[in-house]
């Protein structure tokens, strides 16, 4: 837990002092390009990899009444049978996180009244539901709203996420909101780590560097727009130097704090595709969730089904030949008489 | 078997977490926790790779000598097989959403009992191998190598798993434990490590055609003696057709049904429907097994096992299929009998009730139809005359098993069924019920004597939630659709809810049923006397 | 060798379209190397160029509040010259051209300062 969080400050301390010894350069265009290659390339391999093998067995988790009787109702997005079902399915489950809303926490009681002894209770627990939806809609928000720094004009869309995010109208800069609440979201799902004794208990550093890594790239984001303020049109113009393949830098004067929350993004995009942090696109090949349930309908094919081996109804009627013909069972072969 | 805890007891005696890191944890293979290791001549029987014998209590487990090279192989062999596995070792947060989902989590708190270490078990061992920052970082990012006690801990949790999946439902990437556990035990297959409860029914059904490897013969004269029963309380024999060619519907259910109290009144509840309907059907005593105790092997046994099904339905000419009640039976059927062993043979065709004419176009491919899917259908023509007040000295709930809630999404159909033939029907606690519910603790062959405490605990969740509507609704009756259930049931509720009687929800319905030219009813299918008939013949 | 290929290559597709979005959205306008502001002849402003170019948004906004909440109408700059607190006579007596200070970095950057909503926006020869 400590380790990691050391791990990420001495990332932010390199970069600060790269950029105070004149290495600006090196953090600001070397990493960016080679943090994007590493990023996309590592991401479109990871799923390469995952297509590489078959799925050999239509394995949908069934999260509702299947479809069979007419006078049956069913579940039509939990147990989806057709395509379009599938399609809502996985639309509820990446963009409203469907099964994590399903969640409930267990109590123990060990004398319970009703029980009139030990009794299991589960209660509605939609805490991780609701942080981690906020902090991936917000996260998302938040990347958006940075398409001012890449798009000249910007348009009028970007602009009115804006003007919604900043709706509160609290200080100058305007406060947005999507980055307090993706501040308080880390923060929550950070504690649950720390302080919730399963989750310590299961918890790696994998699990650690991640949060911290994001808890950096937010908080050096908020204090470079409310506090030692980045001077946005010289970041547009270095940041529209990279997306246009002709990085400028010399010239600009660029806080060393950017440099630090560059780096980190950096970092996070470089350390996306070997990490957990692909359940981005993994959600997407889950087998329990992007499969119709209709199984006994159609066919699913495994590429690799061995060949048919069993023991074979004449091997059966070859040993037990006599007993079954003394039985009466019906034979394809009569037992040769008794001499 | 060891005298149990008091459910008090049990509950109390949860140890804490560890203070070690789980990667410093080893499992204590104390009796009571593991199941008996399979027998090495059975192995050799049927093939399985490196058989030899061992025993789990041992320090040495006689590892074939190249066992490492056998395991890191097989891993990279179903890494490139299932797509699934890939991702699952990828993709996963270690939110904790699955954490106590799991009834044997629930049951023992035993860290690695949530369904996420028990991933991580081997996503450890994936992170050495296949993740380029566990090559570098190694122990520091929770990457391991094998070793002889990682073998052991897989082994120990492999079969500290019912593969229900309801973390499954719960987890936000659909990650599925079922999925790394039956991967696990194949793993543990390679090195020749399996237990004794699945290997021993996996022969007999390779071989005998059912469980308890009951021959031909002895098979018919069970059944048979069933149908005497059925005679000593309705009056009606009913017919017991056996392997005879050119009926419309080949039948088949799991064989625990035929052998095991209280399974034999759900095949009761069969042979009176089906005689009533008049149906045009048969047994088969090849395919006499419906449970595929491979599916708790490998993916190959599992398929080997269930390809009688088809072979037989294609020597006999059936039209289709029916499958009586079963929890895995069903997992196998919906989920992985066509890809198996499909496309069905042409003999077949899109099953259809002969009784109400209703097409199941939802089992167009596999041509197998549940057999309360069947039920429903009739009561919902109108094609049986029920009384459930036959049935009103029941007050019963039902236990969604396993695999037909989250595998199948068969959830309504039995409560259909249960509806119409019983007057008093009561829902367990909403989350332990329908996609949510909890296994009975000892399902994918782990319903074995040697573990009853460990088993009364892992059943803890469903446990309680019974004794809850048993306490506050008076319920005295449990009814499932699985022969697992039907073995596992009566000890758990004798253990926790204690008065509870289980069964199947055909011997409900051949209790409310009546029958054409039947005699009066005074006992049900037990042979136990009904309440309300003395009464009446006393006035 | 790879399974279900056409929604693979689609969602790879989809993926990198939408990652790299910062590459290619700028790619619908015109780039952005300068911001095009003219600087009014006057000598010096009230604090240095840095200071004005970071914290400007800043100070107007301690101004609004010194003016109209605290009545106070001086403001003294750090190298102990007094101005008035006022927009319209301090900040605009130099700053006359809207369109070509203010408004550039402005609209470039997305921002929209609240000052209009009660000032006027000046507009040059009037």
């Amino acid at each position: 837990m400590l380790e990691s969080l050391i791990v990420v400050l001495l990332i932010g301390a390199i970069a600060w002092i790269g950029s105070a010894i004149g290495l600006t350069a090196v953090f600001g265009i070397v990493l960016p390009y080679v943090a994007v290659c590493v990023f996309v390339v590592g991401l479109v391999r990871r799923m390469i990899y995952w297509a590489k093998s078959p799925v050999p067995f239509a394995i949908p988790t069934t999260g509702g009444q299947e479809h069979s009787l007419d006078f049956i109702k069913q579940d039509k997005f939990d147990c989806p049978n057709t395509k379009w079902g599938v399609f809502v399915r996985m639309v509820l489950e990446v963009l409203l996180f469907r099964s994590l809303f399903r969640n409930t926490r267990a109590i123990s009681f060990e004398n319970d009244p009703v029980n009139n002894g030990p009794r299991v209770v589960y209660y509605s627990s939609k805490w991780l539901w609701f942080f981690a939806l906020l902090f991936h809609y917000c996260f998302f928000l938040v990347f958006l709203r940075h398409f001012r720094f890449f798009m000249e004009p910007v348009p009028a869309c970007i602009s009115f996420v804006e003007a919604v995010d900043g709706v509160l109208q609290i200080g100058s800069p305007r406060f947005f909101l999507t980055g307090g609440i993706l501040l308080v979201a880390i923060l929550f799902l950070l504690a649950r780590r720390i302080f919730d004794q399963r989750l310590r208990y299961i918890s790696l550093i994998n699990d650690y560097f991640p949060l911290w890594l994001l808890l950096g790239i937010v908080i050096s984001g908020l204090y470079l727009r409310y506090f030692d303020k980045a001077e946005i049109a010289q970041v547009k113009i270095f940041i529209m130097g990279l997306t246009h393949f002709s990085p400028v830098i010399s010239n600009l004067d660029l806080n060393g704090i950017f440099i630090v929350h560059l780096t980190l993004v950096s970092t996070l995009l470089i350390y996306f595709p070997f990490s957990k942090l692909v359940h981005m696109p993994g959600v997407f090949f889950s087998p329990t969730r992007n499969l119709p349930t209709n199984t006994r309908e159609v066919r699913h094919i495994n590429p690799w089904n061995p060949p048919s081996q069993f023991f074979t109804y004449p091997e059966y009627e070859d040993r037990y030949r006599e007993a079954m013909a003394e039985a009466g069972l019906p034979l394809e072969k009569q037992p040769k008489p008794a001499e | 078997m060891a005298k149990l805890p008091t459910p008090q007891m049990l509950m109390a005696s949860r140890p804490d977490f560890p203070k070690a890191a789980w990667l410093d944890t080893k499992p204590l293979f104390a009796p009571g926790s593991y199941c008996y290791p399979e027998k090495k001549d059975t192995m050799e029987l049927l093939h399985m790779p490196n058989p030899h014998d061992w025993d789990p209590s041992a320090e040495d487990w006689n590892l074939p000598e190249n066992w490492e090279k056998i395991l890191c192989d097989a891993f990279e062999e179903r890494l490139e097989k299932h797509r699934s596995l890939k991702l699952f070792m990828d993709i996963c947060v270690r939110c904790g959403a699955c954490a106590d989902k799991c009834h044997f989590f629930l049951g023992t708190n035993d860290p690695k009992n949530m369904p996420v270490l028990r991933a991580e078990l081997l996503r450890s061992l994936y992170r050495r191998d296949h993740a380029m920052l566990g090559k570098i970082l190694g122990r520091k990012i929770g990457a391991r190598k094998w070793d002889k006690e990682v073998v052991k801990e897989l082994f120990y949790y492999a079969y500290q798993c019912t593969e229900c999946r309801r973390c499954s439902l719960f987890c936000p990437y659909g990650i599925d434990t079922a999925e790394i556990t039956a991967i696990v035990r194949e793993l543990m297959h390679e090195v020749g490590l399996g237990i004794h409860w699945i290997m021993d029914p996996v022969k007999n059904c390779s071989f005998t055609g059912n469980h308890l490897g009951i021959q031909p013969h002895s098979f018919k004269e069970i059944v048979e003696m069933l149908a005497d029963d059925c005679e000593t309380v309705t009056g009606i024999r009913p017919k017991t057709p056996f392997n005879e060619k050119g009926h419309e519907i080949l039948f088949i259910t799991p064989s625990g049904d035929v052998f095991a109290d209280p399974g034999i009144y759900t095949f009761m509840g069969y042979l009176l429907l089906f005689h009533e309907l008049d149906l045009d059907y048969t047994f088969s005593t090849y395919a006499s097994e419906g449970g595929n105790f491979g599916s708790f092997t490998s993916f190959n046994m599992a398929k080997k096992l269930n390809a009688k099904m088809y072979a037989e339905a294609k020597r006999l000419g059936v039209k289709w299929i029916l499958g009586g009640e079963c929890g895995h039976m069903w997992r196998v059927i919906n989920q992985y009998m066509e890809t198996y062993n499909g496309p069905t043979p042409d003999n077949m065709v899109v099953p259809t009730s002969p009784i109400t004419g209703t097409v199941f176009k939802h089992a167009a491919a596999t041509k197998m139809v549940h057999i309360t899917e069947f039920t429903a259908d009739l009561i919902r023509h109108g094609k049986l005359n029920l009384d459930p007040s036959r049935n009103d000295h029941i007050i019963t709930t039902f236990h969604d098993s396993c695999n037909p809630a989250r595998a199948m999404g068969l959830l309504d159909e039995p409560r259909y069924i249960l509806k119409h033939v019983c007057n008093h029907f009561v829902e367990m606690p909403e989350n332990t019920i329908r996609e949510q519910t909890f296994c009975c603790g000892a399902g994918s062959g782990l319903n074995t004597e040697e573990i009853m405490e460990l088993r009364m605990r892992s059943g803890m969740p469903r446990g309680n939630a019974l004794r809850y509507v048993q306490q506050k609704f008076g319920v005295n009756h449990m009814a499932c659709v699985c022969a697992i259930d039907r073995a596992t049931l009566p000890p758990l509720a004798d253990y926790w809810a204690p008065g509870v009687n289980v069964s199947g929800v055909h011997e409900l319905v051949a209790n409310a049923l009546v029958m054409k030219g039947e005699g009066k009813r005074t006992m049900d299918l037990r042979q136990e006397d009904l309440p309300n008939v003395d009464a009446e013949e006393d006035q | 060798m790879l399974y279900n290929k056409k929604a693979v290559y689609l969602g790879i597709v989809i993926l990198v379209v939408l990652l790299t979005a910062p590459f290619w959205a700028g790619l619908f306008g015109q780039n952005y190397t300068k911001t095009g502001v003219t600087k009014p002849n006057e000598e010096a402003c009230i604090e240095n160029v840095e200071f004005m170019r970071a914290q400007h948004m800043r100070l107007l906004n301690e101004w609004r509040d010194e003016a109209l909440r605290n009545e106070n109408r001086t403001y003294i700059a750090k190298d102990g010259k007094k101005w008035e607190i006022s927009l319209q006579n301090t900040c605009m007596r130099c700053h006359k051209n809207y369109d070509d200070f203010c408004a550039k970095c402005h609209l470039s950057n997305s921002v929209s300062p609240y000052c209009w909503t009660c000032h006027i926006i000046p507009v040059e020869g009037k």
